[in-house]
């Protein structure tokens, strides 16, 4: 799986709702805005990025708008990515 | 060299020789005397998972479980400094703390020079973190922090604040000394149980506090700190179940085995051994839960949050539960406070209570089954 479905797969895994049908989310869209995740969401997804990536997220790098839409969620993870490897 | 095996039973023998008969006299005397916690400091149970860089045992999570249910088993309040100290806001400056703080901060945590304490909960904020009233506005080079915090163990004690405040809908943690202008506490008292813990309130009256003071993000307070913190808490708080709950097995067992009624010590009746039966396969089943949380936590395993919740949440009921089966065992002598157990029944309702309550985890939970367990068209499989 590709960073983004593997993102999209992990949110759609932790919405809470019956059906997933019920609660559509695009790439741009501000996925605790739409009030199908619980709390410790952010947190759990922090520790699925760091440990499924192999990254350490900084405290910079902690913005709720870093891990409010898929695509700003891969979009720090290849940030991560192309720092460690020019490093 | 000491090695952690050495170290860990090296706590065990003061644990079973300085808490667990002092525990009660704590309770009564509303405080752990300091020698007492000096003595703790020796050992290095305030650095309990800290890294050694910072003067800690770096204990992963599995061992440091394992001290838990060690020191809980013999004292439910120094146990609760544990809990507050080690994993409400150690692990908070360990994993949200810049170098200066950390470099700051975690030796003399690890020393118990500091103590520290989880300043949350409000008079009228509860189980609804998010809707803290103590509030936070920036001026310079500084911010100014008004508000009262109440229910904070050890916050009579302590040198050093994890302090939650809002701005608007924005919330930042913030690390302050309790030596700051502005900052007093009124320690409560006549509580059912926890009385040795220094339960306090905690006053903020335009506290200065340095910007390099915010720990983490500004406005990252609740999403990352407090559920961080409350995470590590709840993972205290399930072994601490299993501490109470084991200490009153081993009451009822002992109780059973000298306690004659009707020409027979009362263990010998298959009441009683219900009980018995009752509480030892509990106790086992939450030991292995919490193992498995904390096996999930070594791992960092995005299911360690949700596991770690479960653990919470069944071992606090099932301590309350043998708890309340021990105190039923000791009988009349259960109403005493010569006997430890209804202490233990007191301490166990805690458990129920702090870091999230049951009632606050089971939607969690029952959310996290609804998602996994759901088997399209199962009945026809």
């Amino acid at each position: 799986m590709s960073t983004h479905e593997k993102i999209r797969h992990y949110i759609e895994s932790n919405l809470v709702t019956f059906d997933a049908s019920e609660a559509p989310f695009t790439d741009d869209d501000n996925i605790f805005e739409k009030g199908f995740l619980n709390s410790m969401f952010a947190m759990q997804m922090l520790t699925y990025i760091e440990t499924e990536f192999n990254l350490t997220v900084d405290n910079d790098d902690l913005e709720l708008i870093n891990f409010s839409t898929v695509n700003n969620i891969v979009g720090l993870i290849e940030k991560k990515q192309r720092g460690r490897s020019s490093a | 060299m000491k090695t952690l095996t050495d170290v860990l039973s090296q706590v065990e023998q003061y644990a079973a020789a300085e808490l667990r008969p002092r525990a009660g006299r704590f309770e009564a005397q509303e405080a752990i005397p300091r020698e007492v916690l000096q003595g703790l400091a020796k050992h290095g149970i305030f650095g309990a998972t800290l890294p050694t860089i910072y003067g800690g045992l770096a204990l992963d999570p599995i061992q440091y479980g394992q001290l838990t249910e060690m020191v809980g088993k013999a004292c439910n309040s120094v146990r609760e400094l544990l809990t507050v100290h080690v994993s409400l806001v150690g692990e908070s400056i360990l994993r949200w703390g810049t170098g200066e703080q950390k470099q700051y901060w975690l030796p003399k945590m690890a020393t118990g020079e500091v103590l520290a304490a989880f300043a949350l909960t409000e008079p009228e904020v509860g189980s609804d973190a998010n809707g803290i009233d103590s509030s936070y506005r920036q001026e310079g080079d500084h911010f100014i922090l008004n508000g009262r915090k109440k229910w904070i163990s050890f916050g009579d004690l302590a040198d050093l604040y994890l302090v939650l405040a809002s701005r608007g809908d924005e919330m930042t943690a913030f690390l302050v000394d309790s030596t700051m202008t502005g900052v007093s506490t009124t320690k409560m008292s006549n509580l059912l149980a926890s009385n040795a813990s220094h339960l306090a309130e905690i006053h903020f009256q335009d506290v200065e506090v340095p910007l390099g003071n915010v720990l983490g993000r500004v406005g990252g307070g609740f999403a990352y700190v407090v559920n961080s913190a409350l995470d590590h808490g709840r993972y205290s708080i399930a072994w601490a179940g299993v501490a109470i709950a084991q200490e009153a097995l081993d009451g009822m067992v002992t109780y059973g085995r000298t306690r004659r009624q009707g020409g027979r010590v009362i263990g010998a009746y298959a009441e009683v051994q219900q009980m018995i039966a009752e509480a030892s396969v509990n106790i086992h089943a939450s030991r292995a839960l919490c193992i498995a949380a904390g096996q999930k936590r070594r791992d960092k395993h995005p299911d360690a949050v949700i596991e770690t919740t479960m653990a919470k949440y069944f071992t606090s009921k099932m301590a309350m539960k043998v708890a309340t089966d021990a105190v039923q065992v000791f009988g009349g002598n259960g109403f005493s406070r010569e006997y430890p157990v209804e202490r233990l029944f007191r301490e166990a309702k805690a458990l129920e209570i702090i870091e999230g309550t049951s009632q606050v985890l089971q939607p969690v939970i029952a959310q996290h089954a609804l998602r996994t367990c759901y088997q399209q068209g199962w009945w026809r499989a």
